[in-house]
């Protein structure tokens, strides 16, 4: 007990000591919270949009004012023919161009029906996809406009007509902050509890003090816990500053308890920390311990539904991502500052946690014991 | 009971592909001051992490302190002091907080054993506020032999405390482990010069993980007691050349400025030396009889050993 006392004042003293480690910590989820969110933001505007209207009628005229009007798309060209306006997508000026055919406001008035061509630039398939979902739920809006003035107009009723509203739960206005901050405290959280430990271990191979340190009575396990520790309460000092940047920031503060955050927090670290003490046991540098760590962070935060759903992926990568755990943490991180979710409502992923926890501490500690022997 | 033995160590890396110790047999008296002399990659560290119980070795028996290095692993790791080759403090720790901290580590107080520091600690004490980091060479080295000492150890084990460390320090360094010897504290220390050796009660010469011999400096250069020569003339490398194929010559090596030169049959060969080299136009010729030192012994037992293999 006592051995593990001094282990941690002498930890502390040193991260105290250390202005990288500082920085890291405080520095980190202020700039992360402040800067990704901001800008990976899944929300698209400013789609360019590209109209060859060949009606020039009253008609195609409303259809373009109401397109420009929504703030999601900006009117870069008329242009004259297709063949001309594509030039503009070859030049990355263009988004979506919008062909509006001629005689389009005679068959629609005639025959009930006409068409209109939408042909987007999908090198970027996010843009392209969102951007002519967009444009065709402005066409239907505007097609409604239109069926409703006639129907008016001509007094005629009973025109069966489904009309459909949805309400977006727990997102009602799809803040996409929302769901974006808590993402990425799991995040740092993550890289907290294990690179930073792992570097810690690490340096003190590489500057030969771990040597000093085994020819004294100090147990294995003191050393490990006077490792573990200090590195567990600053992810939970982390998660801490993520919060109060979440509220400060952005207004965001979790619709269930801040507890359960702080229980998952507490119990997730324990694993990620088990990482931290597995890639110490297989770095004998900083710089290998580094590349090692990047490897992870990247699967970690590709594969564990920050920014791509799970749901979404091949079944293979889903698999990869059920033994990844950041992503029950953010999963879970989510559920309570989204949804509300309180204790119960998460207990499986709690125990997957433990389960994370108990097999990556195993691991390291019988790689440790391989390696000393 | 002796404070080291060694008997029959073999110790290899790299399963086996690199023999870094090969049957390696000596004993430390208690209250000795023993060394360890050796080029680097000798073996030394290897030795000394066996003794310290970082490393398990191959096969063969060592005991510290009576206690088996495998079995007494903890009885062993509260009565040894060990300071390594490489400077392996905190470096981002001040002197007291370093000296603190390896004290509570070893269950007592820096206050309670400053006594056993004393008289290196004064020379600390200016700087103990400094981060072991920001030190010099020498301070390092004192701070370093300080925290092995810290919890009062039966043993000490040095690994090469006296590389990189200024001639002045090197002496005051050797000072020290004299009185801590007078203290009772059995000391094995290991280095790659070979003129520490008089600083030792007993020296063990190795090279490539085999002993060549050990005993006294005395004892071993009595064992070497062969006249030598040293030899200079205006052209050293021509003048090594002639010697080297010289038929009455034993041995030639260069020795600063001088050559040292070993002959088949002594004093009886010196005028027929002396006339090939004159035959051989060496101008200001220097030739007289020196004592064999320590270096001298070294490389003879390594040639010798060479040979037998």
């Amino acid at each position: 007990m006592n051995n593990l006392l001094i282990l941690l004042q002498k930890e502390f003293r040193q991260i105290f000591r250390n202005p990288t480690i500082l920085r890291m910590i405080l520095a980190m989820p202020i700039i992360q919270l402040i800067l990704i969110p901001f800008a990976a933001d899944y929300e698209i505007k400013n789609i360019s949009v590209s109209v060859v209207d060949l009606d020039h009628s009253d008609y195609s005229r409303r259809l373009v004012e109401k397109m420009a009007a929504t703030g999601y798309f900006k009117l870069v060209e008329y242009g004259s023919s297709y063949q001309n306006t594509l030039q503009t997508v070859g030049k990355g000026e263009t988004d979506i161009i919008m062909t509006i055919p001629a005689d389009f406001e005679k068959n629609l008035i005639r025959e009930n029906t006409a068409s209109i061509h939408l042909a987007a630039d999908a090198v970027n398939g996010v843009r392209a996809g969102l951007g002519s979902g967009y444009a065709a739920q402005i066409i239907a809006d505007f097609n409604r406009e239109i069926r409703s003035e006639w129907l008016t107009l001509a007094a005629f009723n009973e025109i069966p007509q489904i009309e459909i509203t949805s309400a977006s739960w727990y997102n009602p206005h799809f803040d996409y902050h929302l769901f974006m901050v808590p993402g990425i405290l799991a995040i740092l959280v993550t890289m907290v509890g294990s690179f930073m430990a792992a570097l810690n271990i690490v340096a003190e191979k590489e500057a030969g003090t771990i040597e000093q340190l085994n020819v004294t009575p100090l147990k294995k396990h003191e050393f490990i816990l006077g490792k573990l520790i200090p590195f567990w309460i600053l992810g939970l000092v982390s998660i801490t500053m993520g919060m109060v940047v979440a509220y400060l920031v952005f207004g965001i503060i979790p619709l269930g308890h801040y507890l359960t955050v702080y229980a998952f927090a507490a119990v997730y670290l324990l694993g990620v920390l088990g990482i931290g003490l597995l890639i110490s046991t297989f770095s004998d540098t900083q710089q290998q311990a580094t590349l090692f760590s990047f490897f992870f962070m990247m699967i970690f935060i590709l594969m564990g539904g920050l920014y791509t759903p799970i749901e979404s992926m091949p079944v293979w990568a889903q698999w990869i991502a059920a033994f990844n755990p950041p992503a029950y943490f953010i999963k879970v991180i989510r559920a309570v500052f989204i949804k509300g979710s309180n204790f119960g409502d998460l207990l499986p992923e709690f125990y997957k946690m433990i389960a994370f926890a108990l097999v990556f501490n195993t691991l390291a500690i019988v790689n440790y014991r391989k390696r000393s022997a | 009971m002796n404070a080291v033995l060694v008997d029959n160590i073999v110790k290899t890396y790299d399963k086996g592909k690199i023999l870094a110790l090969n049957k390696v047999s000596f004993e430390v008296k208690q209250g000795e001051l023993f060394g360890l002399i050796g080029a680097d990659g000798a073996g030394k560290t290897t030795m000394f992490r066996i003794l310290t119980t970082l490393l398990i070795p191959n096969s063969g028996r060592a005991e510290v302190l009576g206690l088996d290095v495998v079995k007494g692993i903890w009885e062993i790791r509260k009565m040894v002091g060990y300071m390594p080759g490489k400077f392996s403090l905190y470096q981002d720790l001040s002197i007291t907080e370093n000296l603190r901290f390896f004290a509570t580590v070893f269950n007592t107080t820096f206050e309670k054993n400053q006594h056993l520091i004393e008289d290196i600690y004064v020379q600390l004490a200016p700087f103990k506020d400094r981060l072991a980091g920001k030190l010099s060479g020498g301070m390092k080295q004192k701070l370093a032999l300080c925290c092995a000492l810290i919890h009062e150890p039966k043993i000490l084990f040095l690994d090469e405390p006296t590389t990189g460390v200024d001639p002045v320090s090197r002496k005051e360094f050797w000072d020290m482990l004299d009185r801590l010897k007078a203290r009772g504290i059995t000391i094995v220390v290991s280095t790659p010069y070979m003129d520490e050796a008089e600083r030792c009660d007993r020296i063990a010469l190795i090279q490539k993980g085999n002993i060549l011999d050990i005993d006294t400096l005395q004892g071993i250069l009595s064992k070497h007691k062969k006249t030598l020569f040293a030899v200079r003339s205006e052209q050293m490398f021509r003048l090594l050349n002639n010697l080297r194929q010289f038929e009455l010559t034993e041995s030639c090596f260069i020795f600063g400025e001088f050559l040292h030169l070993s002959l088949k049959n002594g004093e009886a060969d010196v005028a027929a030396t002396k006339a090939f080299l004159i035959a051989n136009n060496h101008q200001n010729l220097v030739f007289k009889p020196v004592l064999p030192n320590i270096e001298d012994a070294f490389i003879e037992l390594m040639e010798d050993n060479h040979h037998a293999k």
